[in-house]
């Protein structure tokens, strides 16, 4: 059995930048847990000197010529932004240092 | 072999030839979605002006004397979490609600200089996390097949739309079976390539090490074209793989004789519905007949497949959404002066996310967290190199491996959106194809008593596509299930 307490939901919570509700930490512990408990049965599979897969192709060959190419045009990359200054081409955030 | 009505490849001849023009097609595949679209929430935006642009230039060409592309004239749909430049593309997220992509995804590259033409962006789960469609923003889809079924998830839009007629092919996404699903609870065929056989540029990630994007079809034959088109290397994505790109058109007519088709028994035993387990069988037993050889293969692992799955993909998902922080594009909330760039992260994201997104990113942080890496993330990634290792073996027995695509017909819109568990446990035998990077289809295999249909799934060797396309071929041609219209088109 998993033991997933709030505690440790809100240490993720701030972990991942998310801020949950009370309710939301209610319910994420609880399933969390059951998830958390159902993929305990991993632990029952000899994995003893098998590598961890992080790419199903590893001789895949990647490599290309380190060639100059255009790159987004800085109005197309500030477009989006919920806040920006244009014509300085900066996006805008609140105060970082006081 | 001539091809279906109202197919790419009829569409295409079609457009073509001057039979009919590309501005045609266009208008009647709009005033479909325009009809339709109000009852099963397909799309997300729809756009008409750019299409009709996009198919008078096709007309224009061949005007002109140009030669016409290999899909010219063939209306698409996108799903949105892929990126069109200038449409706006959403994820079906919340936090990405006005966003409007400064490029291309690859794929949607290849397919407007094939002469395809982009009608809009289709529904999904929230960033592709969810296999009922229930996960959206912006509503669930409706199974054309059954108004209070599910479509299936995660590309539960693209596949009711080429379900319902609305137009003959869609691109998906399938991190864990979001193309496959879909395509087998819509009744139509839904491809999965190899793991770097088509590039992800410009797809929305959410597990980097799993994602693949490939074509929804009414039939095979389609299919393997779009993929021809979309389908290989790229400069703007370090993981799509140099290996040549055959034209999968070729070959479909081969039959399976001399093929062994595998079937993982043991596995498929226990928790299939009945139905789709008959369905099941007496697709095998078509393979037999049509000259195939059926032979037993062990999956001794499969059934971790879930578990090892929900580590990874969440794991991954944890750390590509760590971008949308509010700052660059996207939601960002009403902020008070005094608020720090803290709180615009957090409320940014606890706003922006829904229910199902955040959760998979709080597993994700916690079984990448420090304690917990090696008894979750790294034991599923070894896990993943034995099921890996299991295929190997499965495929020197056997050419393709049979299983169904899902363990039971679409279920109801509700049944089981309150518990995540049983959700994650409905992607039982879609998810190993992913965390092998193996290629694998969903095509028609037959109807529930309700006329529900029901998907069988063949996966073949790493990119073997011709093998598994032309398995798949051989069984539709076999079979009418794939000349079934719902509905509710």
């Amino acid at each position: 059995m998993s033991r997933l307490t709030i505690a440790d939901v809100e240490r993720i919570a701030a972990l991942a930048h998310l801020e949950l509700t009370g309710e939301e930490k209610q319910l994420f512990t609880g399933q969390l847990a059951d998830i958390l408990t159902y993929a305990e049965q991993l632990q029952q599979i000899d994995t003893t000197g098998v590598p961890a897969t992080a790419h199903v192709h590893p001789d895949l060959r990647a490599e290309r010529p380190d060639e100059p190419a255009p790159s987004l045009a800085p109005e197309d990359a500030l477009a989006n932004a919920p806040d920006a200054d244009a014509e300085a081409g900066l996006f805008k955030v609140p105060r970082v240092i006081g | 072999m001539s091809a279906p009505a109202e197919s790419v490849r009829a569409i295409r001849d079609d457009v073509a030839t001057g039979r009919r023009s590309a501005v045609d097609v266009c208008t009647a595949a709009l005033a479909r979605i325009d009809a339709a679209n109000p009852r099963l929430n397909a799309f997300n935006t729809v756009a008409a002006e750019g299409a009709l642009s996009a198919a008078a230039a096709v007309d224009r060409h061949r005007a002109a004397g140009e030669p016409p592309g290999p899909l010219a004239g063939v209306p698409i749909a996108i799903k949105d979490n892929l990126c069109v430049r200038g449409m706006r593309t959403t994820a079906s997220s919340k936090i990405l609600d006005a966003f409007v992509p400064p490029y291309d995804a690859t794929v949607v590259r290849h397919l407007e200089r094939a002469g395809a033409v982009i009608l809009g962006k289709t529904n999904c789960d929230e960033f592709a996390m969810g296999s009922s469609n229930e996960n959206s923003a912006y509503g669930p889809v409706r199974n054309p097949w059954a108004p209070d079924r599910t479509p299936g998830g995660s590309s539960g839009g693209s596949a009711a739309a080429v379900a319902a007629r609305l137009v003959p092919c869609a691109l998906g996404s399938d991190t864990g079976g979001s193309i496959r699903q879909p395509a087998a609870f819509c009744g139509i065929v839904g491809v999965k390539p190899t793991y770097g056989r088509v590039s992800r540029y410009g797809l929305l990630a959410f597990a980097s090490s799993l994602d693949q994007i490939g074509p929804m079809t009414r039939n095979v034959a389609d299919a393997a074209l779009v993929l021809s088109v979309i389908a290989g290397q790229d400069v703007a994505d370090a993981t799509s793989a140099p290996e040549p790109v055959p034209d999968f058109s070729e070959g479909l007519d081969l039959g399976v004789r001399g093929l062994r088709i595998g079937v993982p028994r043991a596995f498929i035993g226990s928790g299939v519905d009945d139905q789709v387990l008959g369905a099941f069988e007496a697709a095998v037993d078509r393979f037999r007949e049509a000259g195939a050889t059926i032979v037993d293969v062990a999956l001794p692992n499969a059934a971790a497949a879930i578990p090892a799955y929900y580590l990874v993909c969440t794991a991954e998902a944890s750390s590509n959404l760590a971008r949308y922080d509010g700052v660059r594009y996207g939601h960002r909330p009403v902020l008070a002066p005094d608020d720090t760039l803290q709180t615009l992260y957090d409320r940014t994201r606890d706003e922006g996310f829904g229910p199902e997104v955040k959760r998979r990113i709080m597993l994700g942080t916690y079984v990448l967290s420090a304690g917990y890496y090696d008894a979750y993330y790294l034991k599923a990634q070894q896990v993943r190199t034995l099921l890996k290792r299991e295929y190997e073996q499965a495929f020197e027995r056997a050419d393709v491996i049979a299983m169904p695509t899902s363990p039971t017909p679409p279920f109801r819109l509700g049944e089981k959106a309150a518990d995540p568990l049983q959700m994650y446990l409905t992607d039982v035998f879609t998810v190993s194809a992913n965390l092998a990077g193996l290629p694998a289809v969903s095509v028609p295999c037959g109807f529930t008593a309700d006329t529900l249909p029901i998907g069988l799934q063949l996966t073949g060797r790493h990119f073997d596509e011709a093998t598994l396309l032309r398995a798949a071929a051989a069984y539709e041609a076999a079979t009418d299930w794939a000349t079934r219209a719902p509905p509710l088109g």
